[in-house]
């Protein structure tokens, strides 16, 4: 849908690797050259015209991801570079300052990089015990596997809303309720569920939540991260220096400003905040559930189509998002993927970021579709016609 | 003048292909005297383990693992065949000439032998790593043993 909305797609190339990062509308490429074209300035400086709109543009952006995501307040959204950021705020931030050794933190081995190095980071610093939830034989989260690990000593439980590789959609708030009834904080990365799915941080019970506005339609090299306020007050900043203080002296004393501001050290990135915005706008006007509903019926469409094709393994049938990840029997992913792109279609190889995954599916590497809101069927059947050809493949890449 | 070696794609593919298909000296072996290390491909899809045996200054066995594409995967073995019951220095050489043929310098093909049908990668720059991934390992192999040598 809305296919016009997207100048890049006018090449006529087809793209699907949106778990990657998406394309975006026209109408948030515009907002940014607006900005650079027609206002540029610096936040919080404002003594002048177009510092002063820099700086409503700014705050005006985080209402908007405010109702996105349904935070109680403004001060609970923080501008990041992305989701990594964000998590690594949460564990370097935060959690090194309240956990202690023996604590337990809860993940499962389909969670991507970010959401795993920095706790191996902080396990090593101060000794929490990181533990896996098992994964059932789709490689999905249940309920029933979460509540098993939960032990006394459990203090958070840090997973993907989506997974990456499988395109798992946890109950997250299924999971909040049982994280509240334990006293034990939920991290979410919501890297691939914003943007696709309806998320909402005070029905899930979310302490800390991350993403990128890059796999929503916005701009690179920007994000956010939610932290419910209380925890907000105990949030160390990672970064310091100018736009975060309210003063400092030669004697060394200084204060910080208010929460979210002293978590934005330096100037941000004002280009992508106010693209971003245009994104939360892009997205709201189609609305989430018609974009969900559009995803799942694009994947569905692909698992028919690429049941019919002999030898291709699909990893994910069931997982209600739009991630689909498949195998040719006996091809190395990359061969695939490199095949594929000699038709113009772009999907990604590999072992998607989701390293320790392979233990699970005992599979290291697989090729990836995702689809978004602008792919369609015609697409997908391109990709199908592709894949029956699989016996050309190696005249095409060697 | 020099003869140039001109296969045609065809062949060329075909045996590609055919070390694709059925690698020289897939599979490491146990042995306290093989020196092994492990490469990868920073776009993190290719994965193999090299390992050597390599004994006065004569590599006298070479054998590899892991999951990598077909150019990958055949490079390897192709660079084992050649290099198998080289010297040390013969082999830097044929090493240094197909990086140089890879990435587009000058290079002598007569030192290359049947390395020579990698002579077109440099067309998909996205495959260079691959074809370079078991060569990455070999120097990487001749290098610790002249380390040892130096430190013994
Ligand atoms: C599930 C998940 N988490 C986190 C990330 C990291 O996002 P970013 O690279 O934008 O920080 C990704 C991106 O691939 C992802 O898919």
């Amino acid at each position: 849908m809305n296919r016009e909305d997207f100048p890049i797609l006018d090449s006529g190339i087809i793209y699907f690797d949106n778990g990657a990062t998406t394309m975006k509308p026209k109408s948030v490429i515009d907002s940014v050259v607006d900005y650079y074209s027609n206002y540029t300035a610096n936040a919080h400086r404002g003594d002048y015209d177009s510092s002063l709109k820099v700086d409503e543009e700014y705050e005006k952006v985080r209402t908007k991801v405010r109702n996105l995501i349904n935070a109680s307040r403004d001060e609970e959204i923080i501008y990041t570079s992305g989701t990594t950021e964000s998590l690594n705020m949460v564990v370097f931030g935060y959690m090194k300052k309240v956990l202690k050794e023996g604590d337990e933190v809860l993940l499962t081995k389909s969670e991507h990089a970010s959401n795993l190095l920095p706790w191996m980071v902080l396990q090593e610093e101060i000794g929490i015990v990181i533990k896996y939830i098992p994964l059932d034989d789709n490689y999905c989260l249940t309920i029933d596997n979460v509540k098993g690990m939960i032990s006394s000593r459990t203090k958070v439980i840090s997973i993907a809303h989506i997974t990456n590789v499988i395109g798992d959609v946890r109950n997250i708030e299924e999971i909040g309720k049982i994280c509240s009834e334990h006293n034990i904080l939920l991290v979410v990365d919501a890297a691939q569920s914003i943007g696709h799915i309806k998320v909402d941080v005070q029905a899930a019970n979310i302490a800390f939540l991350g993403f990128s506005a890059h796999k929503m339609l916005g701009p690179t090299g920007i994000g956010v991260l939610y932290g419910r306020y209380d925890l907000l007050q105990e949030l160390e900043p990672l970064k310091f220096g100018g736009g975060m203080n309210a003063f400092f002296e030669e004697d060394s004393r200084y204060e910080l400003k208010e929460i979210p501001w002293k978590f934005e050290a330096g100037t941000q990135n004002i280009a992508g905040v106010i693209g971003m915005g245009k994104a939360i706008d892009y997205i709201q006007n189609i609305g989430l559930e018609k974009i969900h509903e559009y995803e799942l019926k694009l994947k569905k469409f692909a698992v028919s189509k690429l049941s019919e094709i002999p030898n291709i393994i699909i990893y994910n049938k069931d997982t209600p998002s739009g991630i689909l990840t498949f195998n040719i029997d006996k091809v190395f992913s990359q061969d695939t993927a490199v095949f594929l792109n000699r038709f113009g279609i772009s999907i990604r190889s590999g072992n998607h970021c989701a390293k320790i995954l392979k233990d699970e599916i005992g599979i290291t590497n697989t090729c990836r579709a995702s689809f978004y809101l602008y792919n369609n069927e015609e697409e997908i059947m391109k990709l199908a016609a592709v894949l029956k050809r699989q016996d050309e493949i190696y005249d095409n890449i060697v | 003048m020099k003869e140039v070696v001109q296969l045609d794609d065809k062949l060329k593919r075909d045996i590609i292909l055919e070390h694709y298909q059925s690698p020289f000296h897939k599979g490491l072996v146990e042995g306290d005297n093989y020196i092994k290390v492990n490469s990868l491909n920073a776009s993190c899809v290719d994965n193999i383990f090299v390992s050597a045996l390599i004994e006065n200054g004569i590599i006298m066995d070479a054998r590899f693992e892991g999951d990598a594409c077909a150019i990958c995967t055949s490079a390897t073995s192709v660079m084992i065949k050649t290099l198998i019951g080289k010297t040390l220095e013969e082999a830097k050489v044929i090493v240094q000439n197909f990086d140089n043929m890879i990435n587009e310098k000058e290079y002598d093909a007569d030192v290359l032998g049947e390395l020579n049908v990698y002579d077109t990668v440099y067309r998909q720059p996205n495959r260079k790593t691959c074809a370079l991934l078991p060569f990455k390992a070999m120097k990487d192999i001749m290098a610790k043993v002249e380390n040892n040598n130096l430190t013994d």
